[in-house]
């Protein structure tokens, strides 16, 4: 049973979680007494295509082909089920991720596989393959049996650490062939707040909600992030009513994150906010009102008016640092 | 144009999650279902197009007989007719068959969705149907206009937006704000007792994935509360108790 996981590339460097899925492909293959083959599409530098050797594979296949540098679903998609044909790989496994959920559906059904999304432990392999997802929100967990032959799994953020095994990789260019029916997509335009950290990728985020008043205060929770090295997020009404982008709007209909640490300032904690957040290892909520719900997800708690507190925090947070 | 709306039944957003027969079935009593929030945001752009350029809009649900309510409701909600796969839909990738089973000859000039559903979180039918009926797929869409032979769609990326061109007929996952809820008026109420809902049989496929037993998260302890004057206490405890600092 051959592995391959596929590993994404976010402005020059290898995202986090992908660097979770290897480990998570690294500790599948000691069970099952085989090897990782990773995958790396599209141009980046040679310690980044390297990178997954450093956590358990023990070759990187690079498609470096220029047309693979604007990742999409359908094009990506053929090149992932190619590589899993050149390394034998009866295991697809990749990090859940926006990309992740245009491709493997297209992976799954070329190789005829079952796929179980949202992955949240190692399956249990002896007596078939049954492996635990996360459902409804972060409210539950399944137990998928997946039982056609090939097999596709998508590995929830921050649900598996990534850990070094100091080992090292074969680099392999990879030059699948590429039909230019798979490119149907055109990509005419792309805007991408630079610079910041990737939401779903951070250890820390601060989310502000509409206790914060309006977008002219947001730097009480930008200067806490600041402070924490924390990604920003928000409710939706804050996006709905456009005091920042949609892109950082978390909960159920917006962006589901799971990092060590969520701040919740002036959020009420409705339970579709929730829906986004309760996959994170230590929530802190900040609220004037003691009832809010959210208390009740929280680990801890301060009772308090945010453009109070927050400022303090903040000064508290950079005494720290 | 010719549209067709997958929609999936679904707990209410609010629901109370919790399971029965030895945690391995959805505790249905006091559940209230709904038409999947993506699907709905999928369902009212379709309408909004039909209402500028005309067309039909087709609902399309891979169900038993106890999800025609929420079949209805989108009926009410503005669709011409809808087609009812006569099936429990066993997992993402047997509910995707199915489309692909419908729409294989109906000439839809585009497939919407929700990017996934809010029960098991898949989020992997759009680029299933998309890869059995050989079209291209984009999702999450959360802006979706059409010129002339193509779609201009906004689809969020992590961190920012992509805008995409992709000709019909195309699948997409839809999101929120792609268009305004629509609340069933009462005409719409009256009229969609009486719009086809067709049922047809399921096709036979390869049983992937099943489903065995449900769990659910360990309950959180108490919260520990600081006092709003002492905000250095919870970082302290941030960094030496919960060691996340
Ligand atoms: C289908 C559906 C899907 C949804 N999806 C999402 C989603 O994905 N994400 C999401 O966030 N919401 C979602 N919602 C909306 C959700 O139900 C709530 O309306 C929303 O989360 C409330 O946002 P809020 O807490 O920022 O605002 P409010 O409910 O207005 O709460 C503001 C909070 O700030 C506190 N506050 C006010 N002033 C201060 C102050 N000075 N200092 C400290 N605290 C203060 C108040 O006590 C209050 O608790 C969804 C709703 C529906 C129906």
């Amino acid at each position: 049973m051959a592995i391959l996981v596929y590993v994404e590339g976010s402005e020059g460097e290898i995202k986090k979680s992908s660097l979770e899925a290897v480990s998570y492909a690294a500790a599948l293959a000691k069970n099952l007494n085989t090897d990782v083959t990773a995958l790396v599409m599209g141009s980046l530098p040679a310690d980044q295509v390297e990178l997954a050797g450093k956590y358990g594979a023990s070759v990187v296949l690079h498609a470096s082909d220029a047309k693979l540098d604007q990742a999409q679903g359908e094009p990506y998609a053929s090149v992932i089920t190619a590589a899993a044909e050149k390394a034998g790989a009866d295991i697809v496994l990749m990090a859940k991720s926006s990309l992740a959920d245009s491709m493997a559906g297209r992976v799954a059904a070329k190789l005829k596989a079952g796929l179980v999304t949202n992955v949240v432990d190692l399956p249990s392999t002896d007596g078939g393959f049954k492996v635990k997802k996360s459902i409804f929100t972060g409210k539950a967990f399944v137990h998928a049996e997946v039982k056609s032959d090939k097999k596709v799994l998508t590995v929830s953020k921050n649900a598996f650490p990534a850990s070094e095994t100091g080992g090292q990789a074969n680099v392999e260019t990879f030059e699948p062939q590429l039909d230019d029916s798979v490119f149907r997509v055109k990509v005419t335009n792309t805007e991408k707040a630079s610079g910041d950290i990737l939401l779903t990728e951070a250890d820390i985020v601060v989310s502000g909600g509409r206790g914060l008043k309006g977008p002219e205060n947001w730097n009480l929770v930008e200067d806490l992030a600041k402070a924490l090295g924390a990604a920003t997020g928000c409710s939706k009404p804050v996006s709905d009513l456009d005091w920042r982008p949609h892109h950082e709007h978390v909960g159920q209909t917006g962006v589901k994150v799971a990092p060590n640490l969520y701040i919740a300032l002036g959020i009420s904690g409705a339970i579709q906010h929730l829906a986004g957040v309760n996959s994170s290892k230590v929530i802190v909520v900040i609220n004037k009102d003691p009832e809010a719900p959210f208390f009740k997800a929280a680990d801890y708690g301060i009772v308090g008016d945010v453009f109070d507190v927050v400022p303090k925090l903040t000064e508290a947070v950079k005494a720290l640092r | 144009m010719k549209i067709l709306v997958c929609i999936s039944h679904v707990p209410d957003t609010t629901s109370k999650i919790s399971f029965t027969d030895n945690d391995t079935k959805l505790n249905t009593s006091g559940v209230q279902f709904i038409i999947g929030p993506y699907d709905e945001y999928a369902l009212s752009r379709a309408i909004e197009l039909k209402e500028g350029s005309g067309g039909t809009v087709t609902v399309l649900n891979v169900g038993e007989a106890d999800t025609e309510p929420t079949i209805r409701k989108a009926l009410a909600i503005g669709a011409d007719d809808a087609i009812r796969v006569n099936a429990a839909p066993k997992d993402g990738y047997f509910v995707a068959q199915q489309i692909a089973a419908v729409a294989k000859d109906g000439n839809y000039d585009m497939i919407l969705m929700g990017r996934e559903s809010i029960d098991y979180n898949g989020g992997m039918v759009h680029a299933i149907v998309g890869e059995l009926l050989n079209l291209p797929s984009v999702s999450p869409v959360m802006k979706l206009d059409v010129e002339g032979n193509k779609a201009v769609m906004n689809r969020e990326i992590e961190g920012g937006k992509e805008t995409v061109e992709v000709e019909m007929p195309f699948i997409a996952g839809c999101q929120e704000p792609i268009a305004e809820w629509k609340i069933p008026n009462m005409r719409g109420i009256m009229s969609a007792r009486t719009k086809p809902l067709n049922v047809v049989d399921p096709v036979g496929t390869d049983d992937v994935v099943s489903f065995t037993s449900y769990e659910l998260p360990p309950t959180k302890g108490e919260c520990k509360m600081i006092d709003a004057s002492e905000p250095e206490k919870l970082v302290e405890l941030l960094k030496n108790e919960a060691k996340v600092l």
